[in-house]
């Protein structure tokens, strides 16, 4: 490579505007050959548009894209991809009941037409999955494949596309993190192999560890680009925010917790026949105070996640008591678990949480419909407005009116309106799954304040993350989980992310004071 | 700050969007009148404007319930087969048996209106509650249940009946469906009454906003701890009870019930609901966009009837018009998405 090439992909002065907004404002966006190029921005800053112009799937009203030094228009798909730019998409695009094999060649099988030759599909996948680290016989249903082998089989597909950029959006979301040094591993040896990366993520520690360089957009337009190892995570933060944000996280003064809320004693649940993946809980073990926030640590398929829906009532148990306020009650569904002042923010707030083309209005109120009700059946509204104002004022959410549905709101907003409506409730426990997944720091910020005010107004809050420095900042205590067990408990002021880790992967059931 | 401003903006531009799809069925419906009037006169006389919606009071009674049932996302194939069934019980009843089939029972002979109103409710009710069981308990498809149910109510209507019609109703009976209160029709009042109520308990009670969010994401209501099988049960109990109904004001307009009775009716119905902007997704839709939707459908039938189009091409149109709306709705629902 000479210092006179061009860059493999430029992109100057790419603007795109949306009825009543300009999403993208003369950016410009350069990737060198065999570079991992962190593409970075809060959510809404313009990445998911300048995306799409990539991908094919949207065209920019004005600039230019050089492609190995050449003009190139990406009117569709087909075009970004017969360049060799493929996108991995967070949402992966495999079709769960076909092989690996299927879904790499999807498309494009090997074989004389109309016939495929499987034997060939079959070996080239191997070859191809091989290279990147899938063990797996290439007929495997991609039903069966953990998240991460998933991911492998987009990279995969990618490959046998002979790429030469691939786009990776937010790659890291749902991998655990011995996953995430292996799909870093992969990344390298890609990048080794002459292809570059455009690697989207809200993971700046993941930026600074395996990216070159990075480009920083905000409000749709460059706010700034350079190299990685001339800037630090909060030089980023800065970029992204444009402004300080003191440390990633707040942190609280630990209060005195109160008596203990909610108590769940050998807990467990296993797999059945019918969900014979389904990960397993065993005897977990745990309690909260009143004002009091736990942390459940652990890696994706710990449990986490099972066992706050177990007590919640939103899968069965098999075996286990759980005790509220001391007294021993019976969970059997949500219903059960919100009649005894227990509260979940689940963990995919679009799926399990909102009525996305709903009002926010009756987003908020679904779950306290008692409290604005008249005569027993009917609804309030004067009494509802009333609500959602309060939490809007309460949660600052912001929002254009209460009829707006919830689906035009960010993701932070979307969390809030989630948020209020468990507190319109009034729990005694709330838990929440990822609270700040998908969202951007700014908003993460607001949520862990949101957080510490429950808190302080003496809910007890169980609060689970994928992320350490998270956990670190927001919970008063933690606990660690792994393969459906609790393997440690910690005080904040005790714990580090190292010792987290160590409990976490190790097993170990080191109890500190 | 820029997300908020991009949240109005894209509400502002919904709302345009929405309000034309909101409004959509009631245009089409005055187009479609203003059409008719010109081509053909007799149209918008009010002797047939009022037969129109004296037809019309049938589905649309089932269009009702229907819209229960599709606002959870759900289906009911069954209505029309329930709805002969029903009558049937209802006719036995009022004529006190099967024996004497074909007169006007004389005074004591039968067990009066109001018995067989009742018995075709409870019939209603009954095959319903069958159905949302299946569905909630057994979880079957909704689609396959209620294409059961049409098959063995219509079995059993064609059982009761032992191949003939039961007519020949007391005055009393017959004025449920042929009467008029000043110069409307008692089936006009009956279906705008219950219309009015289903739009109440839709709009403004506990139930109606958990039959939304039911239909809207059933995991997300499940987790707001709402009895997410009770509320589906419920939808085809509601339905049961419309079609129970239906029949009733169907016999006692014709002063007969036959076994074939509402063959078909499931397409107008469920034409009528989509017509009207509910969403097969669930989720979306009210009751004021079904009773226009029942109108239009009405309107559009009798006007072709009235210029003397085929009724085998007043099918065909039904058909293209309700595979027209869903493709509409989807589109709707996309726009949706990207918003």
């Amino acid at each position: 490579m000479t210092a006179a090439a061009p860059p493999l992909l430029k992109m100057t002065g790419i603007t795109k505007s949306f009825p009543g907004v300009k999403a993208l404002d003369g950016v410009q966006l350069e990737v060198d050959r065999q570079e991992i190029h962190a593409l970075l921005g809060e959510n809404g800053a313009g990445k998911s548009t300048l995306l799409k112009i990539l991908a094919g799937a949207q065209s920019p009203d004005q600039g230019e894209i050089l492609f190995d030094g050449k003009p190139v228009t990406l009117a569709n798909p087909h075009a970004a991809q017969q360049l060799g730019i493929v996108t991995i998409y967070q949402e992966f695009t495999l079709a769960p009941d076909m092989s690996i094999a299927e879904n790499v060649f999807i498309g494009r099988e090997p074989g004389r037409w109309p016939f495929v030759s499987w034997a060939r599909m079959a070996a080239e996948t191997e070859k191809l999955t091989r290279r990147i680290g899938l063990e797996r016989n290439p007929m495997t249903l991609v039903r069966n494949l953990s998240v991460a082998e998933q991911q492998m089989v987009e990279i995969a597909r990618a490959l046998s596309m002979d790429s030469r950029v691939i786009i990776m959006d937010e790659p890291t979301s749902a991998l655990s993190l011995a996953e995430v040094e292996k799909l870093f591993k992969i990344v390298r040896r890609l990048k080794d192999e002459g292809i570059s990366i455009i690697f989207v993520t809200h993971r700046l520690e993941e930026v600074m560890e395996v990216c070159d360089r990075y480009t920083v957009l905000r409000d749709g337009r460059n706010v700034g680009a350079g190299s990685v190892s001339d800037i630090t995570i909060d030089g980023i933060i800065r970029l992204m925010v444009g402004r300080e944000v003191n440390a990633l996280f707040a942190q609280r003064e630990a209060a005195e917790p109160g008596p203990v809320a909610l108590e769940v004693k050998r807990l467990t649940r296993l797999r059945t026949a019918q969900d014979p993946h389904a990960t397993e809980i065993r005897d977990v073990s745990l309690h909260v105070r009143r004002g009091e926030i736990l942390g459940i640590a652990g890696l994706v398929g710990a449990g986490r996640t099972e066992t706050a829906r177990a007590i919640f009532g939103a899968d069965p148990f098999d075996s286990g008591e759980v005790f509220v306020d001391g007294a021993p009650v019976t969970i059997r569904t949500p219903r059960d678990a919100i009649a005894h002042g227990i509260g979940l923010v689940p963990e995919d707030r679009k799926l399990q949480a909102l009525f996305l083309s709903q009002a926010i209005r009756t987003n908020v109120s679904v779950a306290a419909l008692d409290r604005i009700g008249r005569f027993g059946i009917f609804i309030d509204e004067a009494k509802e407005r009333g609500l959602v104002e309060e939490y809007r004022k309460l949660l600052n959410i912001r929002m254009a009116g209460p009829e707006q549905a919830v689906g035009n709101l960010s993701g932070g907003n979307q969390q809030k309106v989630v948020l209020a409506r468990w507190l319109a409730l009034r729990p005694k426990v709330l838990i929440v799954d990822e609270p700040t997944r998908g969202i951007d720091v700014g908003a993460k910020v607001e949520v862990h304040n949101l957080l510490f005010e429950m808190a302080r107004s003496g809910i007890a809050v169980i609060a689970i993350s994928s992320e350490l420095p998270e956990v670190l900042s927001v919970a008063d205590r933690i606990v660690t989980m792994r393969e459906g067990h609790v393997t440690g408990e910690m005080m904040r002021a005790d714990a580090t992310q190292e010792k987290l880790m160590a409990m976490m992967t190790l097993g170990t059931t080191s109890r500190a004071a | 700050m820029a997300e908020v401003k991009q949240g109005a903006a894209d509400s502002g531009s919904v709302d345009l969007f929405g309000f034309l799809a909101r409004f959509a069925p009631l245009i089409f419906l005055v187009v479609l009148m203003a059409v008719f009037a010109v081509l053909e006169p007799r149209f918008m006389s009010s002797i047939n404007l009022f037969n129109v919606m004296r037809q019309v009071s049938i589905t649309g009674l089932l269009a009702i319930g229907m819209t229960f049932v599709i606002l959870t996302a759900g289906i009911d194939l069954s209505v029309g087969s329930l709805l002969a069934f029903a009558g049937l019980v209802a006719a036995a009843v009022a004529k006190g048996g099967m024996q004497d089939r074909f007169t006007v029972g004389e005074g004591g002979v039968g067990y009066g209106w109001e018995l067989a109103a009742l018995a075709a409710i409870a019939i209603g009710i009954a095959g319903g509650l069958v159905q949302g069981f299946s569905i909630t308990r057994l979880k079957v498809p909704p689609f396959v249940v209620t294409l059961g149910g049409m098959s063995v109510f219509r079995g059993a209507a064609l059982l009761f009946a032992a191949g003939g019609p039961i007519s020949g109703f007391e005055h009393d009976f017959t004025w449920w469906g042929q009467g008029k209160i000043g110069p409307v029709p008692v089936p006009v009042i009956i279906f705008l009454v219950c219309g009015l109520l289903a739009h109440i308990v839709l709009r403004y009670t506990r139930y109606g906003r958990q039959i939304y969010a039911v239909g809207g994401n059933p995991e997300a209501a499940r987790l707001s701890g709402l009895n997410v099988t009770a509320i589906i049960c419920s939808v085809y109990v509601i339905m049961g009870f419309f079609a129970g109904l239906g029949s009733f004001v169907l016999a006692a307009r014709l002063n007969s019930a036959e076994a074939v009775a509402g063959t078909g009716y499931e397409l107008t119905v469920i034409a009528s609901v989509v017509i009207g902007g509910t969403s097969l997704f669930g989720g979306v839709g009210t009751i004021f966009g079904t009773i226009i939707g029942s109108i239009l459908i009405g309107v559009l039938l009798n006007g072709l009837v009235l210029m003397n189009v085929s009724s085998y091409i007043q099918q065909i149109i039904i058909g293209v018009i309700i595979v027209l709306a869903v493709a509409f709705d989807t589109f709707a629902k996309s726009r949706r998405r990207k918003v």
